[in-house]
């Protein structure tokens, strides 16, 4: 699927709203697979770690951090593609 | 009296060091010789007032400057307050502090109290570079630039020595982190120290003030001995933190090898033997004594609570750790994992045993911990 950067067409988005830190990226690394290579998957979550966690996750696991939005009623949400 | 016991298991020593063996006996002497007033001319006070000038002597001769730079605190947060915000208030020039972005909460929220900051970032081992710091510092609104001597948490050393700021533009360098295990770099105006880190009693802080420095008090004054303290010296830890510095100082070439080569050992260990695992701050122009790591997927709060029953007491700057919910903000500076995160800190006497211990329990703990949340 085409997928810009701007607008963030995710193929999957786990809501982490309520889940503390390190559970918004232990639910990323469980649900990576979920999606095919070059597919973009987001993680929304109000635990203030995951702005940081998130993209060293990447880092760690050769994925692509993407970037970070908000949903549409402002919560904060990761964004991440899928490399292998 | 009993000799010191080393705390079995204790990899918290940036936290709190055990009381150094040369402090516990002056401590106990001073305790007797130092109780009166230093400023009473009786004999009493002139005891008091004797050891307290020993102890500022002592300070000063550890530290390499003039004994009547060395002030007293009640501890390494209040000589941060009072030394920066002196300097605010003794600014020629704005009111603007630029500080990195990993300085102890100590300066930030003394930073906060006065008014305006400004972080300057750092890089992924946690070092501020000296340009960005001077583009920032030029500019006529700021009024007092603050970096530490080494960091707190990850342990790379700043180039303090090498920050080139305009000359109506002082420095302000929060030393607690390596003061008694370091030299002090050059180039502050003012600076401090913590005691109870070195192996001092609690409950001391040291203010150094350079003789030149425009530092005016920013709290109410007193009518002490010193005029930047304020309250009764507690003369007894004093004295007894001006010992273990000496101490310290003494011994630091042969215990600073050995904790360098011994964190080196945490360091390689872990890398090799914890999958997921990202070892963070400068290997090597680092603190002798601290590593801290970030194991993915793990929750800090577990970490902490396991190793402790396995009889292991270390730090952690993972969110689930701390009152606030927040992670720590030098970990967020350096764009490093927050959780799962792991600050060891060997005590003086730290051996090869201690830290293989260490190491041979970790991987089955993060693995335990893991096995909790499937992974």
């Amino acid at each position: 699927m085409s997928s810009p950067h701007d607008g963030h067409a995710v193929a999957l988005e786990l809501d982490c709203t309520t889940l503390p830190c390190p559970m918004p990226v232990i639910e990323l690394a469980r649900h990576l697979g979920d999606v095919a290579a070059g597919e973009l998957i987001a993680v929304v979550a109000m635990d203030a770690a995951a702005a940081v966690d998130v993209p060293a996750w990447c880092r760690m696991k050769g994925q692509e951090y993407v970037g970070a939005d908000v949903t549409e009623d402002g919560r904060p949400r990761y964004v991440v593609r899928r490399l292998g | 009296m009993t000799g010191s016991v080393p705390a079995q298991g204790d990899l918290d020593s940036a936290s709190a060091a055990p009381l150094h063996p040369a402090a516990r006996e002056v401590l106990l002497a001073a305790l007797d010789r130092g109780y009166a007033d230093p400023r009473r001319l009786h004999r009493a006070g002139r005891e008091a007032r004797l050891l307290l000038d020993n102890a500022r002597e002592a300070t000063a001769g550890a530290l390499g400057v003039r004994a009547d730079e060395v002030t007293f605190t009640p501890s390494g947060t209040h000589a941060t307050h009072l030394g920066l915000l002196g300097l605010v208030r003794g600014a020629r020039r704005g009111d603007l502090v630029v500080h990195s972005a990993v300085e102890h909460s100590a300066v930030r929220h003394a930073v906060e109290w006065s008014g305006r900051g400004e972080e300057v970032p750092v890089d992924k081992d946690g070092r501020v570079d000296p340009a960005e710091v001077r583009a920032r510092a030029v500019r006529p609104e700021v009024a007092v630039v603050a970096v530490q001597s080494a960091n707190h948490e990850v342990g790379t050393v700043q180039p303090v020595g090498r920050l080139d700021l305009p000359p109506d533009v002082p420095l302000f360098t929060d030393a607690c982190a390596s003061m008694g295990r370091l030299a002090l770099p050059s180039g502050w105006a003012a600076a401090a120290g913590s005691a109870h880190k070195w192996g001092g009693p609690a409950g001391v802080g040291v203010l150094l003030v350079r003789t030149r420095a425009r530092w005016r008090n920013p709290f109410p004054g007193d009518d002490r001995v010193d005029e930047r303290s304020t309250g009764f010296e507690n003369i007894p830890a004093v004295l007894a933190a001006a010992a273990a510095l000496q101490a310290v100082v003494a011994q630091r070439e042969e215990v600073n090898a050995r904790h360098h080569d011994l964190v080196d050992v945490v360091r390689r260990r872990v890398a090799a033997e914890v999958p997921d695992v990202e070892v963070v701050g400068d290997p090597v122009r680092r603190l002798p004594h601290v590593v801290t790591f970030s194991c993915l997927y793990v929750d800090g709060e577990a970490l902490v609570t396991e190793l402790d029953r396995r009889g292991f007491g270390i730090a952690s700057g993972s969110a689930c750790t701390a009152s606030t919910l927040t992670p720590s903000h030098v970990l967020e500076a350096m764009g490093v994992l927050t959780h799962g995160n792991v600050r060891l800190s060997l005590q003086r006497d730290a051996t090869r045993a201690d830290v293989d211990a260490f190491c041979d329990v970790l991987p089955d703990v993060v693995a335990e911990i893991r096995s909790r949340v499937g992974l």
